[in-house]
């Protein structure tokens, strides 16, 4: 659709940030303009056209807006910038460079470059003449940061075609030629580092995407032990407002083993991101010992930034890992929120006058979220290579009904469900991760099975069972105890119901702000949810039921102490005996 | 200004409801302000050379020939050193009976903060009440709402926490506020001697509705100047926020707009957000701190309102009466100050975070033993004596009579915990224990 004469038209109404525009010419929907206004150039997108009139919803305020403003069309749609560099910035959600704006507050109509043009980088050519490429083949390779970021054919190239030349090894910017590839018809195409993607549209340039096997870890006890997610994966969090969607994840992006970090902070607090900007640049990356902000790429696009950039502001982040995860690296992709976003839909739909949905969303929102939650995976490249990445969105449901549209939509299309309960954060355990209504799609999956057998050992996928097992059944007899009262239920009830609390206590609670409890690696959870169970399988004896409790809070307490110590360090050993000296006490 | 030296007069309306007027007209911008019939109005369609005029106060009495004059800007703001001390309505204007206010200009509803340029909360907000200080501590630059039921006293809570923060200005946006309820802000300012550290926007109750809308936007504009041009750190006062919703409500309904839950229209989350997101920490030392009021109908926070509030703000604090110490007390377990980790343990002492987390704790094993009591069951010697620790608990910590320092607060959550308890109940890291428990 590319069009010699761009096409141009006139403002003909305005209703909040929706506007009309009269055009000349042919436009495409979803196609992106620019609206004059004195000296701003406001962004807007097609979003509907009825005959001579386009819709476009503005990415800006349209205050004092007036009709017969002129408007220029660009024939691409909405596009992000691929290239080096991309790590460690701070974009909005249509990827403009928020450290490159002027003063403390946004500007209207202010869109800064998301590259550094003028930076040189390291270049190591990866192909040589005479290659056969297609769309994300790799040419060559610069380190960004400590990350080694491949330059590839563009996404966009969809024919076959033969390397001419590639430039030696050397310092060059952005934009200068590294490659030459030449089509079938023998057409020389120039190549630089710099590629463009049209964002709502998903990158499809590797060979095949199986679904995922391999556990991305965490740290997060309850989803790493309970219900892992995987390399690829797809997972959420849904929960009441105060039961923290927020600090988990962060607590997940900060400790999860990927390469890569991609955080959407879609329609959010603007003090959460701030806490990242604040954060990230000072915390070390636990594998790689360098710091966090270098493998991360935030999208702010805070509640009080332009909703329909908003909107963008997800599409932008996931264009963003595809182009990560086809250089073969692990991207972990995190948006807060999805409801947001779905908002966002929902006020241009109200605006368009559609038929709402259910709660006045658009009919299509399933399959707007579906769609989008396709994108993650795990995929093999075109040279055997592979690639990330693991989705995991949050949703705000409104008020705390996980019956309502985005939920129900979510559920759909995500294989993890992190459902944080109001009940567990009112009486402050945190992670508030239902244990008993969260699942893991992936448990299910037999190549996951295999490959934590591999990883966790052969007893791991019964030991995690036999855990999940033990609360609810310690739920059952708290039901119990709380209908019969204390002493009319035999003295097991009390035995099961602690037991249930020593799991919850010692593997499921976690406190994110301790600096050693907040991250459990794989070996320490492995040896913590072994001995917990050992505890959980043994008899002990007691007088009454009154001892139950006393007996398990002391158990839990040392275990506590555990969690705080460094692992297998003299503390941890040294709480470790008392434990056992505590727990043999009560076997005779 | 310019446009108004050959303001062209209108005459003509073509359409008419109950809260807007559409005419004919020519080179208007978006937003704009407009007097109908010397009501003032503004912007809200075009449509070809059709506009759609919002009239705050309603249409009541305006004929179709009425005179409409464009203003050729969106509501503005004089902003200087004079507004301190003063009273005002929705529009700005002086309802004190002083003189007009001399002063630079300024659009309301500004654009936002670019996040970078943001920097992070960290001034503790001391208030004394412990139920605020050591469960919920606020932070410079916070926004948090009380969500209380319309017979609670958020506002004597709201105005103590105001005069004991120590800010530099504090701004009160008043929607829908009560002729009594306005009095009495104005008394207990003026009896703390404070008046000229505080600037009003007080929409009433015989105030239209509609009127309100533009109430935070005028409080924003003014808490902006003083906290970037002045460096000054600022608290807003928003009563109440659910009355401001409610108007917007109104307003969505007469433009025809779909309803999403509760009435509310789709945009509500946005609307809220643009006015609580202003709170800010500036890199210059200014800051804009909010503490807002969302009643609650029958304390039903799922309702579109407080629901879409809480995913906003920075925790939401909760009123509750004790009925065992008769006392309203600040409800620890659905109260929540999402930044107290920025400065509990670092500007407090390091037993802090601790020391809040066990007592709550223990509160609500009290909780739990109330109900077996309740359900007639018998009580074990722990639960007595959780039910005995939160009795003195709720009465010299939660209350919101309290008035102490944070170091006392947790000294006495120390005294109270090794009073009632063992240790390994308590749970706290050890290096704490040794160092604040009390031996009996």
């Amino acid at each position: 659709m590319e069009k010699n004469n761009k096409t141009t038209g006139k403002v003909v109404g305005i209703v909040a940030n929706l506007v009309t525009v009269a055009v000349d010419g042919p436009v495409a929907q979803n196609e992106i303009c620019f609206i004059a206004h004195n000296e701003e150039r406001l962004m807007a997108e097609v979003i509907k056209v009825v005959g001579v009139n386009a819709y476009v919803q503005v990415f800006e305020s349209t205050r004092g807006l007036r009709i017969g403003s002129t408007v220029a069309f660009e024939t691409h749609m909405l596009e992000v910038t691929l290239g080096p560099g991309i790590l460690s910035r701070n974009y909005d959600g249509l990827q403009n460079d928020l450290d490159k704006m002027e003063g403390v507050f946004l500007t209207r109509g202010e869109y800064t470059d998301p590259l550094n043009r003028e930076m040189k980088w390291g270049f190591k050519p990866l192909a040589k003449a005479g290659d056969v490429v297609t769309a994300a083949s790799w040419l060559g390779e610069v380190m960004e940061n400590s990350i080694p970021h491949k330059i590839m054919v563009p996404f966009k190239m969809e024919k076959r075609y033969t390397v001419k030349s590639v430039k030696a090894a050397g310092d060059y910017t952005v934009d200068e030629v590294i490659a030459v590839v030449v089509d079938d018809e023998g057409v020389e195409i120039p190549l630089t580092m710099v590629q463009k993607w049209p964002v709502k549209m998903a990158v499809r340039s590797y060979k095949s995407k199986p679904r995922p096997f391999k556990l991305l870890e965490t740290g997060v006890r309850c989803i790493d032990t309970l219900n892992p997610i995987t390399e690829g994966g797809t997972g959420f969090i849904p929960g009441p407002f105060g039961t923290g969607k927020t600090v988990l994840q962060h607590a997940i992006s900060k400790q999860a083993e990927a390469d890569v970090v991609i955080i959407a902070a879609c329609g959010e607090r603007a003090n959460e991101v701030v806490e990242i900007f604040t954060e990230f640049p000072e915390l070390d990356d636990p594998r790689t010992g360098r710091k966090l902000i270098e493998r991360t790429t935030i999208i702010a696009n805070t509640s009080n930034m332009p909703v329909a950039a908003r909107e963008a502001s997800v599409y932008t982040a996931m264009s963003l890992g595809e182009y990560y995860r086809a250089m073969g690296l692990k991207v972990l992709l995190m948006a807060d929120s999805t409801s947001r976003w779905a908002q966002a839909l929902r006020e241009m739909s109200n605006r368009l006058e559609e038929l709402p949905g259910p709660d006045a969303f658009p009919m299509d929102l399933s399959a707007v979220i579906s769609n989008f939650y396709s994108r993650a995976g795990f995929v093999y490249l075109s040279n055997d290579a592979t690639g990330s990445i693991t989705f995991i969105g949050t949703v705000s449901p409104a008020g705390g009904n996980l019956k309502e549209p985005v939920t129900e939509s979510t559920r759909k299309a995500a294989r993890c469900f992190y459902g944080l309960s109001q009940d567990r954060a009112d009486s402050k355990r945190y992670p508030a991760i239902d244990p008993i209504d969260s699942y893991s799609k992936y448990l299910e999956y037999p190549e996951v099975q295999e490959s934590l057998k591999k990883t966790a050992g052969e007893g791991w996928l019964d030991a995690v069972i036999k855990a999940k097992d033990i609360l609810l059944r310690g739920k059952e007899a708290m039901e119990q105890i709380n209908i019969l009262g204390d002493d009319s239920v035999p003295i097991g009830f009390h035995d099961r119901f602690w037991k249930s609390e020593l799991i919850d206590f010692v593997i499921l609670q976690q406190d994110a702000f301790d600096d050693i409890d907040s991250s459990t690696p794989m070996v320490r959870q492995k040896h913590m949810l072994s001995s917990v169970l050992k505890v959980a399988d043994t008899e002990f004896k007691y007088k009454g039921f009154e001892e139950v409790s006393v007996f398990f809070k002391e158990v839990i307490n040392i275990y506590k102490q555990m969690n705080y110590s460094e692992f297998e360090s003299e503390s941890f050993k040294k709480y470790e005996s008392n434990l056992d000296s505590l727990l043999k006490e009560r076997m005779n | 200004m310019e446009s108004q030296a050959f303001q062209k007069i209108y005459t003509q309306l073509i359409n008419m409801t109950k809260a807007t007027v559409t005419l004919k007209a020519n080179d208007v911008g978006y937003d704009e302000m407009a007097i109908v019939h010397g009501r003032k109005a503004q912007v809200v369609k075009l449509m070809g050379d059709i506009v759609t005029l919002q009239v705050f106060s309603g249409t009541e009495g305006i004929p179709t020939n009425a005179e409409v004059t464009f203003l050729g800007h969106p509501p503005q703001l004089k902003v200087s050193d004079e507004l301190g001390g003063r009273f005002f309505n929705a529009y700005g204007d002086p309802i004190d009976g002083g003189p007009e206010v001399e002063g630079e200009i300024r659009d309301i509803g500004s654009p936002s903060v670019n996040p970078v340029r943001r920097k992070q909360p960290s001034q503790l907000i001391a208030t004394g009440i412990a139920g605020i200080d050591l469960n919920n501590s606020l932070v410079s630059g916070q926004k948090i709402p009380f969500f209380a039921d319309p017979d609670q006293p958020y506002n004597q809570v709201m105005a103590s926490v105001a005069l004991r923060a120590k800010a530099d200005k504090i701004i009160l946006g008043g929607m829908g506020l009560t002729n009594d309820d306005y009095l009495f802000f104005k008394n207990v300012f003026q009896n703390a001697g404070a008046l000229d550290r505080i600037i009003s926007f007080v929409n009433t109750t015989e105030n239209p509705p509609v009127e309100r809308l533009l109430v935070p936007d005028m409080a924003l504009t003014a808490a902006e100047y003083f906290a970037v041009d002045k460096n000054e750190n600022v608290l807003v006062l928003l009563t109440d926020m659910t009355l401001f919703a409610d108007a917007l409500s109104i307003v969505s309904n007469r433009m025809d707009q779909i309803p999403s839950k509760d009435s509310m229209p789709g945009s509500l989350y946005s609307d809220l957000a643009r006015i609580y997101e202003k709170a800010v920490q500036f890199p210059s030392g200014g800051s804009i701190t909010i503490i807002a009021v969302t009643t609650l109908s029958g304390g039903d926070i799922t309702h579109a309102i407080p629901d879409n509030t809480g995913y906003i703000t920075e925790g939401q604090l909760f009123l509750r009466r004790d009925t065992e110490i008769g006392k309203v007390i600040v409800d620890p377990f659905r109260s929540l100050s999402r930044l107290k980790q920025l400065v509990i343990g670092k500007q407090t002492r390091a037993d802090h975070p601790q020391v809040m987390n066990a007592a709550i704790r223990l509160y609500a094993d009290a909780a739990n033993a109330r109900t077996k009591l309740e359900n007639g069951f018998d009580l074990t010697d722990y639960d007595e004596r959780t039910l005995d620790f939160a009795k003195v608990y709720s009465d010299k910590l939660l209350a919101i009579d309290v008035n102490v320092d944070t170091d006392t607060m947790l000294n006495i959550s120390w005294e109270l915990l090794s009073k009632n308890f063992t240790k390994a109940e308590v749970g706290i890291k050890q290096e704490f224990v040794d160092k604040y428990w009390i031996e009996k």
